[in-house]
């Protein structure tokens, strides 16, 4: 039982990094359509801006407010990465709509640039990011440990996922972003300026990705190929779900997150990562469009 | 009379290849104007370059005295051009609801409250509101995509083939809602369309297109429908 609940915890746990790194992706490839390689730099640039601000408070601000760095590297985070998306919206992917295969390469560029160039500042060797003391060790329910760092990770998660859905179903943003999505010239004959759009709803995407990268600071050493660790698992969350659908992507991530940890309890870790991706590889042949797809009397709706 | 909307030396191409060229004609204020001819004269290019969604690398369209052609596309909607394409391109995975509320914003409108005059004109739009557009009928679509036209306050509409693959009884009632906002609501009507008898029935001018020039225009009243079918065919 002990162990049953312990397991539970983690793929919970597991999930929700899967689905944090997710969300933003759900954003520039669910809705935007856009393959962004460079999705995993934007988590490992978000993780390194949640070291500079921790050392940023440690020798400059004083000591008693040391704790409180890590609220400030999420929202830093969250906007130099969103700024980072706006730049690379404007400058490469407005220009490569419509052709996945070049934006997928011209992203993997920019992810190689992006890795050379933190090696460049901070070296090869991976940085640390201690946990603020509030989400130091853990909570104690029958004997067992509940790291306060991975619930903290869950609860953001939730508060991420909540704020993704409002911006994207109840706002006027939303509503403008929807309809660009859907139908580009139609939108720009509603009055909205989709260029605009496009822009910041791509940056959002990557602002989502920083703040996933905060998360990830807490739970082992940064380096430049941090990001990597998630992208191939959260791209596939996303497929998985079904394109541009969020409830599909919490689901997808679940899937993933909770078979990886199931697995690993009875075979290692490289063993359940080949199993999970066997798993989703027979799941696409029989559902290629991922869990949950859009149907619509509409004939050019492709999924 | 009064011109909202003049087209002067107006061509038209997707990427090299030109379908309309030197095209010019007016539609006059408080008028509906139909403009017809055979597939593949350029009629539905004509209005897109009006809306600014294709390339026209020459001539003026002026609209309330404005040349608009350099202005992109969610820029003329706020002058006050409404679009309905062939095709409805209402936005499918939102209801008709939002549907009508992005209208809303592209008339500068501040509030959420669709205008009593659109469910009056559409009746059957608030019994389908939190509808999917995706999942409405092709007639119901259509005037889902008239109505979220409408909602902007447009002083001109473009309807491009309104009639297309919808029933006879949903044409008859989408005919008389665009016959009702031109004497109520004052709004200039601009329709590209094929079906001649609807044509004939609502238009008050009418231009013909061959070859994306004009080779007939007039009063509907002073045109004979029979020579007007014999240029369409």
């Amino acid at each position: 039982m002990e162990q049953l609940v312990t397991t539970l915890f983690n793929g919970l746990s597991l999930s929700s990094i899967y689905l944090l790194v997710a969300l933003g992706l759900a954003i520039t490839f669910g809705q935007m359509g856009v393959i962004n390689m460079a999705h995993g730099e934007f988590v490992m640039l978000g993780a390194y801006m949640t070291f500079c601000t921790q050392e940023f408070f440690k020798n400059f601000l004083p000591e008693s407010i040391g704790s409180f760095y890590y609220f400030a590297a999420i929202i830093l985070a969250f906007i130099v990465t969103f700024g980072l998306g706006c730049l690379l919206e404007k400058v490469l992917i407005s220009r490569l709509y419509g052709r996945k295969i070049d934006s997928l390469l011209a992203t993997w560029g920019v992810s190689l640039i992006l890795q050379q160039l933190v090696r460049t500042i901070f070296g090869a060797q991976g940085v640390n990011v201690n946990a603020p003391a509030f989400l130091r060790g853990g909570l104690e329910v029958n004997g067992l440990t509940f790291s306060y760092n991975r619930i903290f990770i869950i609860i953001l998660v939730a508060f991420c996922l909540a704020m993704v859905w409002l911006l994207v179903n109840r706002s006027r943003y939303g509503s403008r972003m929807r309809a660009t999505m859907q139908n580009r010239p139609m939108a720009q004959c509603m009055g909205i300026n989709t260029k605009k759009i496009d822009c910041i709803t791509f940056g959002i995407g990557s602002g989502l990705a920083g703040i996933a990268g905060c998360s990830v600071a807490l739970l082992g050493s940064v380096d430049s190929t941090v990001g990597q660790n998630y992208i191939v698992y959260s791209f596939m969350t996303v497929v998985l779900g079904g394109v541009g659908n969020l409830f599909g992507t919490v689901i997808g991530a679940g899937i993933i997150g909770f078979s990886s940890i199931f697995v690993e309890n009875y075979q290692s870790a490289s063993i359940a990562r080949a199993i999970v991706l066997l798993i989703i590889i027979v799941f696409l042949q029989f559902k290629p469009s991922g869990l949950f797809t859009i149907r619509s009397r509409v004939l050019d709706e492709g999924v | 009379m009064n011109s909202l909307l003049e087209i002067k030396n107006l061509s038209a191409a997707y990427g090299e290849s030109k379908v309309i060229a030197d095209l010019s004609f007016k539609v006059p204020k408080d008028r509906i104007v139909c403009l017809i001819g055979r597939n593949g004269v350029g009629k539905s290019t004509t209005l897109k370059s009006i809306m600014g969604l294709v390339k026209t690398p020459s001539g003026q369209i002026s609209y309330n005295g404005e040349d608009i052609i350099k202005l992109p596309a969610y820029e003329r909607v706020k002058r006050g051009i409404g679009y309905v394409p062939q095709g409805r391109d209402i936005f499918p995975r939102m209801t008709v609801e939002e549907n009508l509320e992005l209208g809303l914003e592209a008339g500068g409108g501040k509030t959420r409250k669709i205008p009593d005059y659109i469910y009056e004109l559409f009746p059957v739009l608030p019994l389908f509101a939190k509808r999917k557009g995706g999942d409405l009928s092709g007639g119901q679509q259509q005037q889902l995509a008239i109505a979220r036209a409408l909602v902007s306050k447009p002083s001109l509409l473009v309807l491009d083939e309104p009639t297309e693959g919808i029933q006879p009884s949903i044409i008859w009632d989408i005919s008389k809602a665009i016959r009702r906002v031109n004497t109520e609501l004052g709004i200039t009507v601009l329709i590209v369309e094929q079906y001649l008898k609807f044509v004939m029935g609502i238009s008050d001018y009418l231009y013909v297109l061959e070859k994306g020039e004009v080779i007939l225009e007039g009063e509907t009243d002073s045109l004979s429908q029979e020579k007007v079918q014999k240029m369409m065919t």
